[in-house]
């Protein structure tokens, strides 16, 4: 059997004494495609945050890879990693934001070089050769040296998708990547995505595209109240989901 | 339907346009105002002359190139410095960061003469300083009023730049610190790649605004003897016993000063308003030029 790429066991997470995880359980397979369905407020975002330690988890075993995330565990201690084992982790984790998040003051192009220059240091040249490979990959070959400023919110999310894959993760992370895009612009976004998944890269997807979430993840999971109420093969959870709280939000959405 | 289009061009509206009475008595009574000053000043027993004559004396050159000097090099000790104490402010250690706390509380609680003073007697606490194995120096032929004058002003400075730098880091969108920790880069090298180009922004406008200060507060480091533009005049003015026409021989050239870095500074903060502001006023050259009717360059 082989090491799921994410797993999770009783996962929980306090925001002082709010708690937003209550103990999740999941894993993703490598190659897998799973999304994460639910309503605001669910925790599906924070648990995705967790998976690359953006976020620390309060209770429960998170790892990546057969890894901890953020700790190392020495017999049955857990010892926190430093700054710069968590910086080496989650280089190997791309992820991708609502809201961009590009870096406004260099170029398209110096977004996607900056971190395989900067943290992997890789030769400038190599960088610049690979990240125009992938701004081309993602249909953007003619606005490398264009500043975010200059481009559309699906342009800049399809930037911002390069530079997270400049640094070859084995994991994707998208947290409700179209959800601030004009609606004819997601599509865009999504082809991009599609085309990732069909590669047979690893993801992990926060989502509100029921037609994505259907056609592109392997499986789907829906999420309420800091629970996963229901997981399963998409067909079979938005087509026929079994939880009420599921069959309430489907019908709302769909 | 369409509209007809008309041959001539629409009727101009014409309406008395609102009188501003109050303006016109605001204006003589400032001239008025002016004038009698004017007149105080010119019946006083001041010899005018000895202002002219001293205006540009070449020990009152040197000491304008000195002022010039001790700002441009203690404004630069305090960006150093201020960026250092910023950053450490924001670090997550607790050492580092209460040193950054200590360093802007010490230095921006207690008053610049003061400080100017305690670098200038510094042998008094320290009589030697010495980098074990490395350099040393007696304090007394270290600290000159040079280098007393440029610690006092420098590391003063740092400690309120301190805080326009931390006003910039704290402008920056935390999204931007969570995208490059996402990419796995540390957090030493976030700040230095990603959060304090984009801080300049809001760092620079007020930083050209310390600067002229700057200009003027360097007159406080006469008490370590340095010899800049006030000190000179005050020591010329113990020769010739002119003491007010030596203070105007120094007003003036502090205003140059302050007057060319103020345009240098007015022309900073348009450039940084680019994006904020959907349209920039009129700089005040084109204002002139469209008073006397003259069509602006573009």
């Amino acid at each position: 059997m082989t090491t799921p790429m994410v797993k999770a066991e009783r996962v929980h997470k306090y925001f002082g004494k709010l708690e937003v995880l209550k103990g999740i359980d999941l894993e993703v397979q490598p190659g897998e495609v799973c999304c994460l369905l639910g309503p605001s407020g669910s925790g599906k975002s924070t648990f995705l945050r967790c998976i690359n330690h953006l976020e620390k988890i309060t209770a429960g075993r998170l790892s990546v890879d057969g890894e901890l995330v953020g700790y190392r565990q020495q017999g049955d201690k857990l010892y926190e990693l430093r700054e710069k084992e968590t910086a080496a982790k989650r280089a190997e984790i791309g992820m991708v934001f609502q809201r961009f998040n590009l870096f406004p003051h260099m170029t398209a192009l110096g977004n996607v070089i900056e971190a395989p220059t900067k943290v992997r240091r890789t030769s400038k040249a190599q960088a610049v050769q690979d990240a125009k490979a992938l701004l081309e990959r993602v249909g953007l070959a003619d606005k490398v040296d264009s500043y975010p400023a200059q481009l559309s919110g699906g342009q800049q999310q399809r930037v911002a998708i390069a530079r997270a894959l400049a640094m070859k993760p084995k994991l994707m992370l998208f947290d409700e990547p179209t959800s601030a895009l004009d609606p004819e612009l997601v599509g865009e976004v999504l082809d991009v995505m599609r085309g990732l998944a069909k590669d047979g890269m690893t993801m992990v997807v926060v989502t509100h595209e029921m037609a994505f979430a259907r056609d592109v993840g392997d499986t789907v999971v829906f999420m309420d109240g800091g629970v996963v109420v229901e997981k399963g093969d998409p067909n079979q959870v938005i087509d026929n989901p079994q939880h009420p709280r599921t069959k309430a939000f489907l019908g709302k959405v769909l | 339907m369409t509209q007809e289009v008309t041959g001539t061009a629409p009727e101009k509206l014409v309406a008395v346009p609102v009188r501003h009475y109050g303006r016109w008595v605001g204006a003589l009574v400032v001239v008025g105002l002016f004038g009698w000053l004017v007149s105080a000043f010119g019946n006083a027993d001041i010899h005018y002359h000895v202002t002219r004559d001293y205006l540009f004396e070449h020990v009152i050159l040197v000491g304008v190139w000195h002022t010039i000097e001790i700002s441009v090099l203690s404004q630069l000790l305090g960006i150093g410095l201020g960026v250092l104490a910023a950053v450490m402010r924001q670090s997550g250690n607790p050492v580092i960061g209460s040193i950054g706390w200590f360093y802007v509380w010490l230095f921006r609680g207690t008053p610049l003469l003061l400080q100017i003073i305690l670098w200038f007697n510094l042998a008094a606490i320290f009589p030697t300083l010495s980098i074990p194995g490395v350099w040393h120096a007696d304090t007394n032929v270290f600290i000159t009023p040079f280098m007393a004058a440029l610690l006092g002003l420098g590391i003063n400075e740092g400690a309120y730049m301190a805080e326009i730098v931390r006003a910039g880091i704290g402008s920056v969108d935390n999204g931007q610190t969570e995208a490059s920790h996402a990419l796995g880069m540390t957090q030493g090298l976030t700040m230095r790649r990603i959060v304090l180009p984009q801080a300049m922004r809001v760092i620079i406008p007020p930083t050209g605004n310390e600067f002229i200060n700057m200009l003027k507060s360097s007159a406080l480091v006469n008490a370590a003897q340095y010899t800049e533009v006030f000190r000179v005049s005050q020591t010329e003015a113990g020769k010739n016993l002119e003491l007010i026409p030596m203070l105007f021989v120094a007003a003036i050239w502090y205003l140059v000063l302050t007057s060319v870095f103020s345009v240098g500074q007015y022309y900073l903060e348009r450039r940084f308003a680019r994006g904020a502001q959907r349209e920039l006023p009129a700089t005040p050259v084109r204002r002139l030029l469209a008073l006397i009717g003259k069509p602006p360059r573009t």
